[in-house]
């Protein structure tokens, strides 16, 4: 069973926002429009967050690309009444859009605020509507969503190479916010494997957790600082 | 030593007359204000209504704001349901002879509290036609709730704690409903024959009338004070900074009560006015609460304070933003405000007996109501819009729609209390004369004198 896990470089990150356009593609994102978006609507499963270090003039911008951290000890799925959130065995967590009944609760105690409710029902004007990714489900109103991983594209690698009766190759599942990213700020893989890409990644000295101290264990490495 | 009778001025006829006038006759105005508060509460069902048809976004939550006015709402209503039921528990538990009157008008704040606060949580869900999942009924598909959930232990608490207080209320009311029953005449008569479930009135109806109602006493108890404490582990049990915080349980429960006797003292004050009812509710009434309310705003205080305190003092940098933006930040009116209402008004009104008036008590149980549900917004939104990572901090501000449902059903609440006023003696007939009887069955035995005794010996004159 794999582990799947995901390092981001912040020290390579330009904040150019590729990885948020190309999530909005892949995911069916609704774009909501300036007024809902003015209210904190927006829906960007992958946000880069922007943070000022030092003074004027000897300035520098930070970004940090921020997404549903896939935490290990979630503190969204147990609060959910009706079990909408759950782990899976390879260690996503998973928003069952069908079972949501919208209560929010899972919303209100993620520490990383990385999950979306879905306060109207969404529409494509023509020919937007053409470009949707039919393999991901359309969201209804009233129902909270988030990062997935990209389990679309998971899930299809993993049946390629069970038909090709092998295993899935190290790099051959890229979420759209990695493909899209020039600077190649994120790299995904399996962390159980010790050869992968990702997990030497997560094991080097640069490696740090988002908000760790809270203990939700969550499966996106940060690296910054050091030797790049 | 001779068995002094009732003064004259409190006998059955008259008092049935007085209690169960209300029933038979109806003023121009009641149906004025009846259908005023009934424009007010379908108000509440249709902006419900719209929000259904068009989704959640009608009311004015975002990221990170996902709760806001119907939660607020909701708790404080959870708060109010514990004037009664708690209250009047306690009294008969302790079997205090000045409860006598308030009992029916605490028990029925309790049940139609609970009745709007619980319309809150369905108001709230995204796909509210849902909210069965949350009941834990056999399907096809095996799939359960989640009872790890807090929400889902608040919706057993709840649920339990309506069905509960609905017994309590119902129980002594039985007798009254079968002097109800000989009085009505066509389809109320009917209704009361139902509701009167053949009442007699036997030694053996009494007797365990009397035990069914000392029982539920002490078995509401336990159930109310575990129902707040779970109001409270709905904030409690997040991560959230200024949520995760081991005295909610208490500090919830002690709001609730504080909140709940301010809400049975201006509904009191409404009773006695509107049914001229001042020879049954008498100053001392008005007295001893205010004193039960002086108590609770103390106690208030006092987890405010500690609550505050120990977040200050332990400077968490995730905490720090929270408290300072109620301390001094966008929402410090509001906060100063709630304290000025919970403790610096009411405090010299409930505290000097001078000024322990029954107008000045209303007024300061006004200003209570209003403080208690600003702590309420000030414990969920402050948190809410200062999430962990500063990038996400937001602001909020509650749409018309969300204002007309959370303040529609004030009136929806007005309204089921005034209905239930027609249908129901507002205080318990056969309590008020036992506590007669009682009065003068132990007059000259009874060291300290009762009220009901005062009356009894015409120490105190109805109509004073």
């Amino acid at each position: 069973m794999p582990s799947w896990g995901m390092t981001i470089d912040i020290d390579r990150c330009t904040g150019c926002e590729a990885c948020v356009v190309a999530c909005h593609a892949e995911n069916n994102l609704p774009v909501v429009g300036p007024e809902q978006a003015a209210m904190g609507r927006t829906h960007q499963w992958i946000r880069v967050e922007r943070y000022w270090e030092g003074e004027f003039p000897n300035i520098k911008a930070k970004f940090m690309p921020v997404m549903c951290q896939q935490c290990d000890a979630a503190p969204c799925e147990p609060v959910c009444p009706v079990n909408a959130t759950y782990h899976t065995p390879d260690g996503l967590n998973a928003q069952v859009y069908n079972r949501c009944v919208g209560t929010r609760f899972c919303a209100n105690n993620c520490p990383y605020t990385v999950r979306f409710f879905t306060w109207f029902t969404p529409s494509w004007e023509s020919p937007l509507n053409e470009q949707l990714n039919p393999d991901v489900s359309i969201r209804t109103s009233g129902i909270m969503e988030k990062c997935t991983f990209c389990v679309q594209r998971i899930r299809r690698a993993e049946d390629t190479a069970k038909d090709e009766k092998r295993p899935v190759k190290d790099g051959e599942i890229k979420p759209a916010c990695a493909q899209a990213c020039p600077a190649k700020v994120i790299v995904f893989g399996d962390m159980s494997d010790e050869h992968s890409e990702v997990s030497k990644l997560a094991r080097s000295s640069r490696g740090h957790r988002l908000l760790e101290e809270l203990g939700t264990r969550p499966r996106v490495v940060y690296l910054s600082g050091g030797e790049s | 030593m001779a068995t002094p009778t009732p003064t004259p001025r409190f006998t059955e006829e008259r008092i049935n007359r007085d209690l169960l006038g209300p029933l038979f006759k109806t003023s121009g105005i009641y149906y004025v204000v009846t259908g005023l508060l009934l424009i007010v509460a379908m108000g509440v069902f249709v902006a419900w209504g719209l929000q259904l048809r068009y989704g959640i976004g009608m009311a004015g939550k975002n990221r990170p704001a996902f709760w806001g006015l119907y939660i607020t709402t909701f708790v404080f209503w959870i708060g109010i349901s514990h004037a009664g039921t708690l209250i009047s528990a306690i009294l008969r538990v302790v079997q205090a002879e000045w409860r006598r009157p308030i009992t029916r008008c605490a028990e029925a704040i309790t049940t139609f509290a609970l009745v709007t606060g619980s319309l809150f949580p369905l108001i709230h869900l995204g796909r509210a036609w849902l909210f069965f999942w949350m009941i834990p009924y056999p399907n096809s598909r095996h799939l359960w709730p989640n009872f790890q959930s807090p929400l889902m232990w608040d919706f057993i608490a709840i649920n339990t704690y309506l069905t509960g207080s609905v017994t309590y209320l119902y129980l002594p009311m039985i007798p009254d409903m079968a002097v109800a029953r000989d009085k009505a005449i066509g389809w109320r008569k009917s209704v009361y024959r139902t509701l009167a479930l053949g009442w007699r009135g036997t030694e053996r109806e009494w007797v365990r009338l009397e035990k069914a109602i000392s029982i539920m006493a002490l078995i509401i108890i336990p159930v109310a004070v575990s129902v707040h404490t779970i109001v409270s582990w709905d904030f409690a049990m997040t991560v959230m900074p200024m949520w995760h915080s081991t005295i909610f349980g208490p500090y919830f429960v002690v709001g609730a009560i504080f909140s709940g006797i301010a809400a049975l003292l201006i509904a009191m004050v409404m009773i006695r006015k509107y049914f001229k009812l001042e020879h049954y509710l008498q100053p001392i009434h008005f007295d001893n609460l205010a004193k039960m309310l002086l108590a609770m705003s103390l106690l208030w205080f006092y987890f405010t304070f500690t609550e505050y305190l120990v977040t200050w003092y332990g400077n968490e940098s995730a905490e720090m933003p929270v408290f300072w933006s109620k301390i001094s930040g966008r929402y410090a009116p509001m906060f100063w405000l709630m304290v000025t209402c919970n403790i610096l008004i009411p405090f010299p009104i409930l505290a000097i007996k001078k000024l322990r008036t029954i107008p000045l008590i209303f007024f300061a149980s006004c200003c209570i109501l209003v403080g208690m549900w600003l702590e309420r917004f000030l414990i969920i939104v402050p948190t809410l819009v200062h999430p962990y990572l500063p990038y996400n901090y937001g602001h909020y501000w509650p749409s018309y729609t969300e204002m007309a449902i959370a303040g529609g059903t004030l009136g929806f609440f007005v309204l089921l209390y005034f209905l239930f006023a027609k249908f129901s003696p507002m205080i318990s007939i056969w309590e008020f004369e036992e506590g007669l009887q009682v009065a003068s069955k132990h007059r000259g035995e009874l060291p300290e004198p009762t009220f009901a005794g005062q009356i009894a010996r015409g120490d105190i004159h109805p109509g004073h």
